[in-house]
């Protein structure tokens, strides 16, 4: 990580339907800026590199890993993270599978995986198994074999969840 | 969720709720005031004696804490086995990465700089790689002989076996090293203070384990050291050790700086640095029947340590155990031993030397199969153990396991017949060939021969003034599910509703030692001692008189409350009972190596794409017998998981090694299987009970790794008729195994068709 090139500055974005503005370097990983200073500790850092996903958010309707994205580049823009969708009882269809279905073992990729389902809904709200798979190819999970996470993201698409 | 059928019900995830929506607090979740960041500076040579360590004048070094081995107050080891691995080295290094000093600082970003400026000057020693090597003793690396650990296991007459045999079959068969990767990357944070002593939180599979290390690196009593787990992403085996050297670094650390500090691996650092899975060369030379009966054998297996002896000896002697396979041997000899090596210590990963054996097992069996000119189904069904027949340790099976009937059940899942008999035309032209495999396997559950008598397990249960039931043990969840399967235990034990029941987190002040949560052990053994503190916890109440025999869960609460209320706290504990009749002979390595044994068929469909040579997993059938299904979905989440686990170690995972060290750190280019590369594995159990498990319970977490690769190999070999006996098999490694297939036979490399 490298704070040369530019002074720390106000970046103000929307996160979870909220308006924040952080004080931050401009090359900080948006990755950082959400777990540090927003407090925003289920999006997970896996590898830091843009392989596992583990760190995914959506962005102006996009879903990126955010250890990827530089925060200027979310200035002025609608990030969701995991603390977005539903909490507690209130939780989302598509968590509420991934719990009935066993989608989440360690649940270090949950976060990012559920993500990468809600922005696969929303693009495609019945995908088939082949969607489903080559849509949540950009999210390693070691626990599961994914086969369980398939069944729900499945589930919930059946139940017309798009969130 | 009803209260009197709950073992064997797919219980909700205890902790699920809070990972499906972020709330689950791992590790690098959780600051502290005044917390500092720690990073480990580490050896770039693989061996030599340092010389004169040298602090680059880029850096203020008064900003930085700066711990090196004579800051340690007690033994410079990580307590384990051997306690010959240094905390940190002083005056020499055996492998790359190995820890050398410790750094602290305010600002994570400015630690990676610092550790670059740190210059260490050695005088290089000879460094030994392989296992051949090794075996020379050109160089003595570890003690007299570069070898950790021997066993050797001796059943029958194998002398005379060569003379009646009508076939003698060779083999040998090699694995690599695999990395655990789960996705949350090893971290600890360490707080110390002169009156409590060090007290650390990470992620971590063992506290205890960590607990014992602390005591001898800081010379403190037990009172004085305390672990705490927190939320654990992924861990495989991978987190069984290696915490502890993190743990002791951390609390090395946060003593001179007198302030908590955090040491979070990058993903770079934990691949290189930590452990992984021993690779492994196995031989096998066997005597067979011309109808395919194996008459006895020998099987010489040999794992690479690494360059300190830590796990080896155990995970040498489940490879050992395990090398016979589910088959009936009246005769055998196995020889075996762990080697050192200067690469980091190969450590615990899911299976703990079983795969490695039984992958060389497996596919011996199709070699003997081909040689003999019986089928692959043939040649397993002729040698299965059968009840009452002695595995290769002579233990007699008891249970009525019919792996016949299971070989059976798993070839009709697959369509195994017809499927051959279709690829058999099909591979007659076309840019793909098709095959099918077989591996057929046994996992032990718990610790090995004396191993539990030894551990001797505490397991508590406490009625809370709220009237609920909490577990207290030190068995961990990193995403297996202890915490549900325990939880679903005590309910059923005590008639109560799962929601009544929660589970401690694992802390070594407040629970006590119920055993390291590795070795499939925990909804086994442990399980089986918190229905016992149930039955401990029942009984309390009812001779107290405050609650009838034949209580509803309101009257248990009430009675619960009523108990607190009078007596402060209300605990039951249960301890380890080793069962009667069960004799092992540690020495000579014979008897009862395993309280139960899971038993399995796999079957593999791939296909072989002869233009970019790769291998797809098509089709996958994992049949396991596992005692009882405590958790449908749990259960079913630990095969797929595994199998998938085995498919990387198949066909994609592969640690490069340059010097001792991986050059491939990486996600990006150390690659695992993705939602892309499994098949829809399809997963079968059957149920035959476990009289020494909870509820029957067997293990499951470790078995699904064992058979993956052995039956996609098998399938490979199915596909293209030539032989493929080292893994991982990646596509250029097809691609030289046909060359020089193809060239043996003076033909093109290129099958018709392609080009």
């Amino acid at each position: 990580m490298t704070k040369t090139g530019c002074a720390a500055r106000d970046i103000s974005m929307t996160v979870n339907g909220e308006p924040k503005t952080v004080h931050a370097y401009p090359m900080e990983r948006l990755l950082d800026v959400l777990r540090g200073p927003l407090g925003l500790t289920g999006t997970k850092e896996g590898c830091g590199e843009g392989e596992c996903g583990a760190c995914a958010v959506i962005m102006d309707g996009a879903l990126v890993d955010s250890c990827l994205v530089p925060v200027l580049q979310a200035q002025g823009a609608e990030v969701v993270t995991i603390e977005g969708l539903g909490q507690d009882r209130g939780a989302s269809a598509l968590q509420e599978a991934f719990l009935e279905y066993g989608g989440a073992q360690c649940g270090i990729c949950t976060p990012g995986m559920i993500l990468a389902a809600v922005y696969l809904l929303r693009e495609n709200p019945q995908p088939t198994l082949d969607d489903i798979r080559q849509g949540l190819a950009g999210n390693l999970c070691r626990c599961t074999g994914y086969v369980q996470i398939f069944e729900a993201v499945a589930a919930a698409a059946r139940r017309g969840a798009r969130r | 969720m009803k209260a009197d059928r709950i073992v064997g019900l797919s219980a909700p995830r205890k902790e699920g709720r809070d990972k499906v929506t972020g709330r689950a607090r791992y590790i690098d979740d959780i600051s502290m005031p005044g917390m500092l960041y720690g990073a480990t500076v580490r050896s770039r040579f693989p061996r030599g004696k340092i010389k004169k360590i040298a602090f680059g004048p880029s850096i203020n070094w008064n900003d930085f804490v700066v711990v090196t081995a004579a800051d340690i107050p007690g033994k410079n080891y990580i307590a384990l086995i051997e306690n010959d691995q240094p905390c940190l080295a002083d005056g020499i290094v055996n492998h790359p990465e190995e820890p050398l000093l410790l750094l602290a600082h305010p600002d994570r970003h400015a630690l990676s700089k610092a550790v670059e400026a740190v210059s260490v000057e050695y005088e290089s020693l000879p460094p030994v790689f392989t296992i051949e090597e090794s075996e020379r003793q050109t160089e003595i690396i570890w003690g007299t002989d570069n070898t950790f650990k021997t066993f050797l296991i001796q059943k029958g007459d194998v002398d005379s076996v060569w003379d009646k045999a009508d076939y003698i079959v060779e083999g040998e068969y090699t694995t690599g090293a695999q990395e655990q990767l789960y996705i949350e990357t090893n971290g600890m944070i360490a707080a110390f203070d002169a009156d409590l002593g060090v007290t650390v939180w990470g992620s971590l599979q063992c506290p205890y384990y960590v607990h014992k290390a602390l005591m001898a690196l800081f010379n403190l009593p037990e009172t004085r050291i305390r672990v705490v787990q927190t939320e654990t992403g992924g861990a495989f085996g991978g987190k069984e050790e290696y915490p502890s050297m993190i743990a002791a670094h951390a609390a090395l650390l946060a003593m001179k700086a007198r302030r908590p500090v955090k040491i979070i691996y990058d993903r770079a650092e934990d691949m290189v640095a930590t452990t992984k899975r021993h690779p492994s060369r196995t031989r096998h030379r066997t005597a067979v029947r011309k109808d395919g009966k194996i008459l006895g054998g020998e099987i010489d297996l040999t794992i690479d340590g690494g360059a300190y002896l830590t796990l080896s000896p155990v995970v040498l002697s489940r490879a050992t155990i395990h090398a016979g396979g589910p088959y009936e041997w009246p005769a055998i000899c196995v020889r075996a031993k762990a080697v050192a090596t200067s690469a980091p210590p190969h450590g615990a990963f899911r299976g703990f030397g079983a795969p490695q054996s039984l992958f060389a097992m497996e596919r011996h069996m199709e070699r003997i199969a081909r040689t003999v000119g019986v089928s692959s189904v043939e040649i397993r069904r002729i040698n299965f153990l059968k009840q009452g027949e002695t595995t290769i340790t002579e233990q007699t099976i008891h249970e009525p396991i019919d792996l016949p009937s299971m070989l059976d059940r798993a070839l009709e899942h697959s369509s195994y017949q017809l499927k051959r008999q279709r690829f058999s035309r099909e591979n007659l032209s076309g840019a793909t060939k098709k095959g099918i495999g077989i591996a057929s396997f046994l996992h032990g559950a718990g610790f090995t021969g004396s191993g539990e008598r030894y551990l001797s397990s505490v397991v508590g249960l406490e009625g809370t003034s709220e009237g609920r039931v909490r577990v207290l043990v030190s068995s961990t969840e990193f995403g297996q599910g202890t915490n549900t399967v325990l939880c679903q235990i005590a309910s059923e034990a005590l008639r109560l509703p799962y929601e009544d029941i929660e589970i401690a987190q694992p802390d070594t002040s407040g629970v006590p030692n119920s055993g390291p949560t590795v070795a499939s052990r925990t909804a086994m053994v442990v399980g089986k001692l918190v229905a016992s503190a149930a039955r401990g916890l029942e009984q309390t109440l009812t001779a107290s008189g405050m609650l009838e025999a034949n209580y509803t869960p309101e009257q248990f609460r009430a009675a619960c409350r009523k108990y607190v209320a009078a007596h402060g706290q209300f605990r039951s504990l249960a301890q380890y009972d080793p069962p009667a009749n069960i004799f092992w002979d540690d020495k000579n390595y014979r008897g009862e190596a395993y309280a139960a044994f899971a038993w399995a068929v796999y079957v593999a469909e791939v296909t072989v794409d002869l233009a970019t040579y790769s291998v797809s997993v098509d089709d996958f059938v994992a049949l396991q017998e596992i005692g009882r299904v405590m958790n449908p979905v749990l259960a079913r989440g630990q095969i797929i998981g595994g199998v998938a686990q085995g498919i990387g170690f198949a066909l994609y995972e592969k640690v490069e090694w340059r010097n001792g060290r991986m050059q491939n750190g990486q996600m990006t280019n150390y690659i695992m299987p993705t939602s892309a590369d499994v098949p829809v594995i399809r997963v079968f159990f059957e149920e035959l009970g476990n009289t020494h498990g909870a509820y029957g319970a067997k293990g499951i977490g470790e078995l699904p790794m064992d058979g993956p690769a052995p039956a996609i190999i098998n399938a490979v070999e199915d596909a293209l008729g030539i032989p493929m006996d080292s893994i991982p098999l990646l596509p250029e490694d097809i691609f030289d195994a046909m060359a020089s297939a193809a060239k043996s036979a003076n033909e093109t490399p290129f099958p018709a068709g392609v080009r």
